[in-house]
């Protein structure tokens, strides 16, 4: 198990309520993590409900969600934003 | 022998002295800014601030493109545009407003939503496009044509108390908006500010930030978002960059991009 801090932006934060999170995970890729973090609550669930637009940096670069979690400490979860 | 028109309008240039004084941008960086043509799609809340900051730092030519008249809810962010104003076209009042602070700058107004055909016209012969618009399709069209011209596309969003922001620019290596997100989420999903809301001045920050870029990027000078993705919280006082690169299976700018038809 590891540490790992992971961020939400733009209506994922807006769903789960809060703009990050620190959790303690096995996961062993991007994909995992979202399995994993979809049963912690309800709000999760609605968040990662349709992730198909949203994008994730691992340490602040950017990946798919079949990249390997392997040394990474952060996990940033953006969707596009829209207004202007 | 022919005499080259001067490149400055009798009396402008000491209202650029500040600019000047900077080394990166200096009589050559003001010089470019001059000769520069920029197209801002989008005069609401993020192009006010974009328009006022190119207007006011001498940008030689700036079209607006806008379809939108003026609304009593657009005067909460939109600093661009007045109460006396309420109902005129928002590219006419955005017109009047760059008129007042420079008018040596060459302001053309279009009212129009933005298609294929008049995105191409447009976009050919700009130094830098500007994305201020409101809908991720219009985004989408507005990079498909920058890609297929070879243009730059400084592209800012907002939502709620956030903003995105970075420079768009697949003819020079850095990832095009189809790159970074390649899947249009669902209508729900695309928040817009009428239907989520939007806290006032954040257009202003982020749309300050995308004139700083511009100023930047036409003179030369510092260091370009070219391949960082911005991203700030101003619920939260944070601001990231997150590095990003372009999509070898990208269907706008990648080897294999279907032409649109």
């Amino acid at each position: 198990m590891v540490t790992i801090d992971i961020l939400y932006f733009a209506w994922l934060r807006e769903r789960i309520d809060e703009p990050r999170e620190r959790i303690l995970t096995s996961a062993a890729s991007v994909a995992d993590l979202v399995a994993e973090l979809r049963l912690r609550s309800e709000r999760h669930a609605a968040a990662f409900r349709d992730p198909a637009s949203v994008r994730v940096a691992l340490d602040q670069r950017l990946a798919d969600f079949s990249a390997s979690l392997c040394g990474v400490r952060e996990v940033a979860f953006f969707p596009p934003m829209t207004g202007g | 022998m022919e005499i080259e028109a001067p490149l400055y309008g009798e009396g402008e240039l000491p209202r650029y002295e500040r600019h000047i004084l900077l080394r990166e941008i200096g009589g050559q960086g003001q010089a470019r800014l001059k000769r520069a043509r920029v197209l801002v799609v989008g005069a609401g809340g993020l192009g006010a601030p974009v328009l006022l900051y190119l207007a006011a730092a001498g940008v030689g030519r700036i079209t607006v493109v806008d379809d939108d008249s003026v609304s009593l809810s657009n005067l909460q962010r939109q600093v661009i545009h007045s109460q006396q104003r309420l109902g005129m076209a928002k590219v006419e009042s955005a017109r009047i407003a760059l008129a007042g602070i420079n008018p040596y700058v060459t302001v053309v107004p279009v009212e129009a939503r933005l298609d294929r055909t008049r995105a191409a016209d447009l976009i050919a012969g700009q130094t830098l496009v500007i994305d201020a618009t409101d809908n991720l399709p219009t985004r989408h069209l507005l990079n498909a044509a920058c890609t297929a011209a070879g243009v730059p596309l400084l592209s800012g969003a907002i939502s709620q108390w956030e903003g995105q922001l970075t420079l768009y620019d697949p003819a020079n290596g850095a990832p095009c908006l189809a790159c970074l997100f390649p899947v249009l989420p669902p209508d729900e999903l695309q928040v817009t500010c009428t239907s989520a809301g939007v806290m006032g001045a954040l257009p202003g920050i982020l749309g300050a930030m995308m004139a700083a870029e511009a100023i930047k990027e036409i003179a030369g000078a510092g260091q370009s978002l070219h391949g960082r993705l911005l991203l700030h919280d101003a619920l939260w006082g944070e601001t990231r960059q997150i590095a990003i690169h372009r999509s070898a299976g990208c269907p706008v700018c990648g080897p294999c991009r279907k032409d649109p038809t």
